[in-house]
């Protein structure tokens, strides 16, 4: 039920992240969800994205390292307190968050969707299922 | 079966190459008195004339010649033919400093075509061979050289010279060719860029490699070796001496044979010029015993290495030098601390990065820096950030326990550091001192 994430290796430079995103522009590939992780020399960009093989292809054809990694979007209530209630699942189950980030799809019905990295793709998704939440699979990201 | 381009030479006992290293020097000492004022006269300054020379006993007698002699003696200080007999120069880079131009009489091309011939007969190759020679043409000698030894052996030869990648692969790959010549740093390009393009080993026809022009390690020899899926051989030379093929090596790998008929050599301490015993590490010095255009006499090359007499499997009888350090001139002092990049690249090598790899230095408040940019490989990419600045750290801690010296390494993106096609511009010094 994972869902598919493009990690991108940048480095931190002016113009990078643009000449990445030209580049999927081009390509016509659609972005669910983005988020930046930085060090002094070099970034990793993650992304959720309309469409994983595509995506992978045209970045490698460019000459970007990249790779996809399993994390789990969660839907969740725009309300306050929307993601307390998911971070309550997993403190109860013992998982701990790599780390989060939002996803702007579904805003238009009054949810919310937010990434999750754990270590234990499985049990977390278990966790929350059991807790009511709902999952977003690959292909309800991709239509959305 | 081991195959020799000259048998009589490359195995001959040791009485009978001293005998020819003998009658040659006796004739290039009358060549250079005779010919070259400039070196007359430093002669004449040690207070020597060329009847104290007798014998390859007396070498130690005569005087050194070095790069700052040839900047000196630039352009025509050094000839010893008239400029009539000369039918061609070669030149370095320059990148050091002034330019060497070298000049050659017909019979200086012939010799120095049969030292490559030999070295490409040691490497395996036969008439029945095709080889590439992806080093520059023109006044770099690494294309002429290697393309008049391939000529020599009967190969085909293809003389693509340094550039175009793809055009190379297709050649490689539509002509079927089985040997490649260039600089390693090259050769490694190459086999990168075949490897994107779904070549493995075994698809590559090639089955030996000449390269040299620059230092590498043994680490980079294993990786060229596997990524095309050959026996990577190193060749050396210098464009003072005439170009490749100096010394090169044989299947044994341990090692290049000198063409000891042609560059007679010694190892000195760098700092007192005295000779030093066999087996010692000091700086690597010719004297080429038959050229007649420009005929180097006691040459330092300031390439620090070790030469050795033992045995080889081959059946070549010829001296063998190990694989320098690298050039004096490729060395940094950094802190004080003596730096080659060949020692950066082991440790690259080693941590499961590439070496496409940059050294910066620069200095900041009277303090060296260094500063290595490597490039990030899709085997040492992953998603973690903590994973990627642990293994950074690691390469950090490498590098320390083999230079004694701190650096910081930058992880750039792939492809970012400029590609070599000729030499590798491996270090960037923006000290100023």
């Amino acid at each position: 039920m994972a869902i598919k994430q493009i990690s991108v290796f940048l480095e931190n430079k002016p113009g990078m992240l643009e000449g990445m995103t030209e580049v999927l522009a081009n390509a016509g590939i659609d972005l669910r969800a983005l988020s930046l992780a930085e060090t002094k020399d070099f970034g990793i960009v993650r992304m959720i994205v309309d469409d994983v093989y595509e995506t992978a292809t045209v970045l490698r054809d460019n000459g970007y390292i990249a790779s996809v990694t399993p994390v789990i979007a969660v839907m969740i209530l725009d309300k306050v307190g929307g993601l307390s209630t998911v971070l309550k699942a997993f403190t109860k189950a013992g998982i701990n968050v790599e780390y989060m980030y939002a996803s702007l799809a579904g805003q238009q019905s009054g949810n919310a969707y937010m990434i999750f990295r754990v270590e234990e793709t499985d049990k977390a998704e278990n966790a929350l299922r059991a807790a009511g939440f709902r999952l977003a699979d690959q292909e309800k990201i991709s239509e959305m | 079966m081991e195959r020799y381009y000259q048998e009589d030479i490359e195995c001959a006992s040791r009485e009978t190459m001293t005998a020819i290293q003998n009658e040659k020097l006796l004739k290039q000492v009358k060549n250079i008195w005779d010919n070259v004022p400039y070196y007359r006269q430093k002669m004449e300054e040690k207070g020597i004339t060329p009847d104290d020379i007798k014998s390859v006993d007396d070498l130690h007698k005569l005087p050194f010649l070095s790069k700052s002699d040839l900047r000196e003696a630039y352009p025509y200080g050094l000839l010893a033919r008239p400029l009539k007999e000369c039918v061609r120069i070669q030149s370095t880079s320059g990148t050091t400093g002034k330019r060497v131009v070298a000049f050659y009489t017909q019979k200086d091309i012939d010799m120095w075509e049969d030292c490559c011939a030999r070295a490409i007969t040691a490497a395996g190759g036969t008439d029945e061979d095709v080889c590439q020679i992806s080093y520059g043409y023109g006044l770099f000698t690494g294309g002429p050289g290697l393309n008049g030894g391939s000529h020599k052996v009967g190969c085909l030869t293809i003389p693509t010279s340094s550039g175009n990648t793809d055009r190379q692969i297709m050649f490689i790959n539509d002509l079927q060719a089985t040997i490649l010549c260039c600089t390693p740093s090259y050769a490694a390009y190459l086999g990168e860029r075949m490897k994107e393009m779904g070549m493995g080993p075994d698809d590559i026809p090639l089955k030996a490699g000449i390269f040299g022009a620059e230092a590498w390690s043994e680490e980079m020899r294993q990786d060229i070796q596997n990524t095309l899926g050959i026996k990577a051989y190193d060749i050396y030379g210098l464009t003072e001496l005439s170009g490749p093929g100096v010394s090169f090596e044989c299947s044994e790998q341990t090692g290049m044979h000198i063409n000891e008929d042609h560059f007679l050599a010694e190892i000195i301490d760098p700092d007192t010029g005295e000779v030093l015993p066999e087996g010692s590490e000091g700086e690597l010095v010719f004297t080429a015993l038959d050229k007649e255009a420009f005929p180097m006499v006691r040459y330092r090359t300031r390439d620090i290495c070790v030469l050795s007499r033992e045995k080889c499997s081959c059946g070549r009888t010829l001296i063998k030098m190990k694989k320098p350090k690298g050039r004096s001139d490729d060395m940094l002092i950094i802190r004080g601390v003596n730096v080659f990049p060949s020692q950066l690249e082991t440790v690259l090598l080693n941590n499961g990065y590439a070496a496409n790899y940059q050294i910066i230095v620069d200095r900041v408040n009277n303090t060296d820096t260094l500063d290595v940019h490597v490039e990030m490989t899709p085997e040492m990419f992953t998603d973690n950030l903590g994973e990627i600045s642990k293994r950074q750290r690691a390469l950090v801690d490498g590098l320390k326990s083999m230079l004694g010296i701190k650096a910081n390494v930058t992880l750039v993106a792939p492809k970012s550091i400029t590609r070599s096609e000729g030499k590798a511009v491996r270090v960037i010094d923006n000290r100023k001192i």
